[in-house]
């Protein structure tokens, strides 16, 4: 088969691959029909998660048709049209039983702090992705489901991860009636994130980002108020003015490792290597959000120390939430939301590009060419 | 201003975000959201038709973190460890805990040597990397590199400049390396 491969850091090919055979009863095999380059594969790409491994294949957003089931699968059988879940989970462990599948202590021998993840690393499990013609998902029965008739690829494809992740980080937020929540980028888990806010009752959302047109998505697809942190020599003092002096109730990062807006921070983490992430965007949250407020987070970070202003949120009496998503636990809520057309997930894919194009894929969306937001990868295409 | 009791500015009235924002309040009690509470003891919720899974085979010392008591039972088997980033993985797994430094910071160089003695295995093959076509670099004369970061205010644009030096800067190196090895050995038989 034909799969992505990591060849070191901001270097990927394709290459031709072994179709992953069944490797555990409850396993499926799926062959990708569509999958999609998420802003935290850019982690992987530029080398900072550690033991990301040469020969992987990254891809943890993807939709597709199942090929061939093992002994003990009862719910999917070959031909069934699914969506997988980014969460590699058992259902059983304590974790998994108490809703936390983001979490599955049954997955992943290379760490205890994190759970499974498709094609992030040996630090997530060491599982190949779906950027490929072909998947081994574990446990069949859990994670995936079927897509409804109704329901568009590309959405089913974006309900795999960002569009829940989002969703997630608005309710972290633990949003009452009337709040102003700000949300820091204007990526597609951002764009979610404001979009899934006003659902909880936002009052005011407010979303901030460097790149004009990612903003203008964010005022076009999100309805929300945006200012460009380039603009104002401190955005801090600039949300604080625009709340009049309160700040707002709630913070949501949605940006992660990569943050741009401190040159220090950023080649620390994502140059030199020596933080798990760049905090700016969680730095800015923590200290623009009001005393007794609710920080969410749900940009990815990894799992070096990162210098995060903890005294700030000590002393401004902060609630700090975070968690990868259990997005299957999302999916119920969300599909009605789709259905009674609050939102088109879809409507933020911005390139569709052959598999055989990746590298280009990659390169365009790290270093936000052609007003890129969310790049969609299409198997046998091309 | 919060040096009064009431919050600065009253947001839109709900009917009025209603008629503006589909959607608007459709989770607005808590109840129905999916995420809350976040734990919820609900065994049978998930589909898992087992109370511990079936082992997967171990077909090789699979590496795993020493605050696992076992090893799960499922695991990925992608990019068994090779080389001399193999045992430097075998070891940063074996003797620290995910809570130490030196954990994490002796992955990050394994992965610098995988990838150096990837691409150097690489030139022993049919297809030998090519950091041009590898990188995706040429998409920045298909989409429209310059215009799309110049004139925009983008503050990546700042360190976009160390990207090519990170990826070029070890092959430039590498090779003027071999150069000045080329050009001792035939000193040498000159002489």
């Amino acid at each position: 088969m034909r799969a992505m491969v990591y060849r070191g850091p901001y270097k990927v090919r394709v290459e031709e691959k072994d179709v992953p055979p069944i490797e555990h009863p409850n396993d499926a095999i799926v062959r990708v029909t569509l999958a999609a380059i998420c802003g935290s594969d850019l982690h992987l790409y530029h080398g900072m998660m550690p033991d990301t491994r040469v020969g992987m294949t990254f891809g943890h957003e993807f939709i597709g048709v199942v090929e061939q089931v093992g002994p003990s699968v009862r719910n999917l059988q070959p031909g069934d049209r699914v969506m997988v879940p980014f969460n590699i989970y058992c259902g059983s462990c304590y974790f998994c039983a108490r809703g936390l599948y983001s979490n599955c202590h049954n997955v992943n021998p290379n760490a205890t702090a994190v759970g499974g993840i498709y094609g992030y690393s040996h630090t997530c499990g060491g599982y190949d992705g779906g950027q490929a013609e072909y998947v081994r998902v574990p446990f069949a029965d859990v994670g995936p489901s079927l897509i409804p008739d109704w329901m568009d690829d590309e959405d089913a494809l974006l309900l795999t991860d960002a569009l829940p992740t989002g969703y997630f980080g608005a309710q972290l937020g633990d949003i009452s009636e009337g709040d102003t929540v700000v949300v820091f980028g204007a990526g597609p888990v951002g764009l979610f994130a404001a979009k899934s806010a006003w659902f909880m009752g936002a009052g005011r959302v407010i979303v901030i980002d460097h790149l004009e047109y990612r903003l203008e998505k964010a005022r076009t697809f999100a309805h929300a108020e945006t200012y460009n942190f380039t603009e104002y020599d401190d955005i801090v003092v600039h949300l604080k003015k625009a709340t009049g002096y309160l700040g707002a109730d709630v913070a949501i990062d949605a940006v992660g490792a990569e943050a741009d807006g401190n040159f220090l921070q950023h080649v620390l983490a994502a140059k030199i290597k020596l933080q798990g992430g760049s905090p700016v965007a969680l730095n800015w949250a923590i200290d623009s959000v009001r005393k007794g407020g609710t920080v969410s987070v749900m940009g990815a970070y990894g799992p070096i120390f990162s210098a995060v202003k903890f005294g700030d949120a000590l002393n401004k009496g902060l609630t700090l939430r975070m968690n990868q998503c259990p997005v299957k636990r999302q999916w119920p809520r969300l599909f009605e939301h789709i259905r009674n057309g609050y939102l088109k997930p879809s409507d933020i894919v911005t390139h569709r590009i052959p598999l055989e194009h990746i590298a280009e894929g990659y390169h365009m969306f790290s270093a936000k060419l052609d007003n890129c937001i969310k790049p969609v990868i299409v198997p046998g295409a091309g | 201003m919060p040096y009064t009791a009431d919050k600065p500015e009253r947001p839109p009235t709900g009917e009025e975000l209603r008629a503006r924002i589909p959607g608007w309040g459709a989770d607005l009690d808590p109840k129905d959201r999916p995420a809350v509470p976040r734990e919820r003891f609900d065994p049978g919720a998930s589909g898992a038709h087992w109370d511990f899974p079936e082992r997967q085979e171990e077909k090789w010392p699979r590496e795993r973190s020493i605050e696992h008591k076992i090893l799960p039972p499922v695991f990925g088997t992608s990019c068994p460890p090779k080389g001399i980033s193999g045992p430097l993985r075998q070891f940063a797994y074996r003797r620290y805990s995910e809570g130490r430094a030196a954990h994490w910071l002796l992955l990050i160089v394994a992965d610098r040597v995988d990838a150096w003695e990837s691409h150097l295995r690489s030139f022993l093959t049919l297809r030998p990397d090519n950091p041009v076509t590898e990188s995706g670099v040429l998409s920045e004369f298909s989409r429209h590199g310059i215009s799309s970061r110049f004139g925009r205010r983008r503050t990546d644009v700042k360190h976009q400049w160390m990207d090519p030096v990170i990826v070029g800067g070890p092959w430039v190196l590498a090779g003027g390396a071999a150069v000045a090895v080329l050009r001792a050995v035939r000193r040498r038989r000159r002489a």
